[in-house]
């Protein structure tokens, strides 16, 4: 057979692919990524899809979760005094936080469960794995959306109108994706291996957002609690989204070292997802 | 540089079995193992071991592949043949990157598409549209691709009418044509295929093999693992031969399919049907033997269709288990399980009162059980025997294979041939000559 015909339609000679076992770390292979973008979109757009099929009233869930949360710690800690910035109505402060809190913690959740839960697929067929959380990270972004606009709507109940300090906002969703698939990467390629994480990740995330300032201020805690309060990457991402969505000054170090450990995490989170991805379909 | 496009070369595959993943490790454990992998692949690497975490001490390890190199050229239809476990499927896996190779490298121009199972990814909430774009993008297709094949694949399923109904209400012959057509509409210059022919109806076999051959003769590769000798015969223009993880044969499919045949004969002579196991240390408990034997007790892996088999193994238990189960699974060349069986069936089956524990102290046993007759069709069957505490396996045997021959009983001699299916039951019919037909409302009277 001619060799000739071993082209691509493009014309070029076919690229030799060579498989074999792969030894220390591996770097993301981002043009690969870029290759497989559309799997991506389809598995973002499928858990979004399913997700409320056959439920009764759909995407409002994604509404009831956040406003039930913030109608709780309103009644039971709204009047607590320092708990919020004097001026402030607390529903309106503590809902800034849940909003992306809740995005956050389905995140973590649903990418952590990611990768055992498509078994079948990583058993089955090829593509890069960190898809699979990945997608799990983006289907919460319509969710996000949907609680934002709620979120807007208790603004103009109150009379406040986010200034520009709310065109930080994008950025601070996108430190909180980088967050959250960082700690995706992480649970997901532990829970291939260990089947605990799935049992630990409620907990982690019920013992995080107490230890997150969702339903108080960061000046709420004693001087002492709050150094290490701060290098929790969420008590910085939150305490962002209040300033820019209630025009209150921004704290620039406790969200610089946010946006620092949050790219830690997710450099570190990938590695380690790279380093144990030549296992999954052996293991899972 | 000669035409070959895919080349593989000291290929090895190296498993992990026994408790590597045991379900009852502590979390404590799981906690500072979890902790303590990357540095131990750390400490590893920078010790010269390749794969470090893959040493570890006390672990049984098995080799599915071992030793395999090999070249093909553009547009030759490779058959891969060989029994349960001779490594055709872990071949497959490698072939697909879906597993990585414990040892050698595998070259490969091209796009490769795996369809080692119908249908994955469907997501049965979805309709039958929804579907076929997102299979299509799991298998590796463009959105733009899936477009322009969209009328084909819809055509291929036969499914036009339902295309916007979930597919979780499809009945299984229409999930299968769309699962079937997705793929077979895929246009990769590899194509690697799993049995999957073994689902479907007849005609839609028919149709399958009919695609198969198209893509064959567009100038594509196709990798091929089937059981069922007769289509490799048909479709593909080489065959290999996997035998214990090493390649033994590569050639003409006929001359090929002539050599595994012939091993078949050989390891099904009576001397072969006594399995002995090295004693291993660590286990809990452990099938030391088993033999199959005939009515006449003698040793023999070949039996008629009305013949019992007999099979008697010896175990060990290392220590008191509150309740031990031993189990067997009969399984098909098709990988279908045609049979589970378990100690305590009988008793409880003829017991006045059932129960659930059957407590077994540490010691030496010898069991045996007879497969009744008949039952099981003509064919290979492989038998795998297992001790069991709850859903966990002690100890685990396979490779056992038994072959049933149909020589012109109440099954074939009518037809001369026999029929087919796993079960051969005979079912006592009435059948009765009447004057008058009846017709359809006098049915119920």
């Amino acid at each position: 057979m001619p060799t000739d015909s071993l082209k691509h339609a493009e014309g070029g000679p076919l690229p030799w692919l060579l498989i074999r076992p792969s030894t220390g770390l591996s770097s993301i292979n981002l043009s690969e990524l870029w290759e497989y973008r559309e799997l991506l979109y389809f598995l973002t757009w499928r858990d979004i899809k399913v997700r409320y099929k056959q439920t009764l009233i759909g995407g409002t869930w994604a509404i009831i979760q956040p406003v039930a949360t913030m109608i709780v710690f309103s009644l039971i800690l709204g009047r607590t005094r320092g708990i919020a910035p004097a001026g402030v109505p607390y529903p309106l402060f503590n809902f800034c936080a849940v909003v992306p809190w809740t995005f956050f913690s389905n995140a973590v959740t649903q990418s952590g469960n990611s990768l055992v839960g498509s078994a079948n697929l990583i058993t089955k067929v090829y593509f890069p794995r960190l898809i699979v959380p990945g997608s799990a990270v983006l289907s919460g972004l319509l969710d996000l959306v949907l609680a934002f606009i709620v979120l807007l709507g208790l603004c103009f109940y109150y009379h406040i109108v986010p200034g520009a300090g709310a065109l930080m906002v994008p950025l601070l969703v996108v430190l909180t994706m980088v967050l959250a698939l960082g700690m995706g990467l992480w649970l997901s390629a532990l829970n291939v291996q260990y089947r605990d994480i799935r049992y630990a990740i409620p907990f982690l995330i019920q013992l995080w957002m107490f230890a997150s300032p969702v339903f108080y201020q960061l000046s709420f805690l004693p001087a002492k609690y709050r150094v290490m309060a701060i290098l929790n990457p969420m008590a910085g991402l939150l305490e962002g989204y209040r300033s820019a969505l209630l025009n209150r000054p921004f704290q620039w170090f406790p969200l610089g070292l946010a946006a620092f450990l949050s790219l830690l995490i997710l450099i570190s989170g990938a590695v380690y997802f790279r380093r144990m991805e030549r296992t999954f379909a052996d293991v899972v | 540089m000669s035409d070959s496009i895919i080349q593989v070369e000291n290929l090895g595959k190296r498993y992990r079995i026994g408790k590597a993943e045991a379900p009852y490790k502590t979390i404590r454990e799981a906690i500072v193992d979890a902790a303590a992998t990357p540095f131990r692949n750390l400490a590893a690497r920078f010790g010269g071991s390749r794969n470090g975490n893959e040493e570890r001490v006390g672990v049984d390890t098995i080799w599915a592949l071992k030793g395999v190199s090999f070249e093909v050229e553009q547009g030759e239809v490779v058959g891969v043949i060989g029994r349960n476990g001779a490594g055709k499927s872990t071949l497959l896996k490698i072939l697909s990157r879906i597993t990585e190779p414990t040892e050698g490298e595998v070259r490969l121009r091209g796009r490769v598409a795996s369809l080692l199972e119908v249908g994955t990814g469907f997501h049965p909430e979805l309709t039958g549209r929804e579907n076929i774009y997102l299979n299509g993008a799991i298998l590796g297709m463009k959105k733009r691709e899936i477009e322009r094949r969209f009328g084909a694949i819809v055509s291929f399923a036969e499914i036009q009418k339902f295309l916007d109904t979930p597919v979780k209400r499809y009945s299984s012959g229409m999930f299968v044509r769309l699962a079937f057509a997705v793929a077979a509409h895929l246009e990769p210059e590899i194509l690697v295929v799993d049995e999957v022919l073994s689902v479907g109806d007849m005609s839609f076999q028919r149709k399958c093999l009919g695609k198969m051959r198209e893509v064959a003769t567009g100038g594509r590769t196709v990798f091929f693992v089937s059981h069922n000798l007769k289509a490799v015969e048909a479709l593909c223009n080489r065959a290999i031969l996997l035998d214990g993880g090493a390649l033994r044969r590569d050639g003409k499919p006929t001359a090929v399919i002539e050599a595994y045949r012939a091993s078949m004969d050989e390891e099904s002579k009576p001397e072969n049907a006594a399995f002995v196991y090295e004693k291993r240390q660590s286990m809990e408990g452990q099938i030391l033997a088993v033999r199959v034997l005939n009515s006449a007790g003698s040793l023999c892996l070949r039996h008629g269709v009305l013949d019992p088999i007999r099979v008697e193994m010896d175990f060990e238990l290392h220590r008191d288990f509150p309740t031990l189960i031993l189990f067997v699974e009969v399984w098909t060349q098709e990988n279908i399980r045609a049979l589970v069986s378990q100690d305590s069936d009988w008793d409880n089956y003829i017991g006045e009162t059932m129960q659930d524990q059957f407590p077994r102290s540490a010691g030496r046993y010898h069991a045996s059980f007879e497969i009744p007759t008949p039952l099981l069709n003509h064919g290979t069957y492989e038998l795998e025997l297992a001790l069991t505490v709850g859903p966990e396996r002690i100890d685990t045997r396979r490779g056992i294979y038994v072959e049933i021959k149909d020589e012109l009983s109440f099954l074939s001699y009518v037809t001369k041939s026999n029929r087919g299916g796993v079960i051969a039951v005979p079912i006592p019919w009435q059948v009765e000559r009447t004057e008058q037909v009846r017709n359809p409302e006098g049915w119920s009277q």
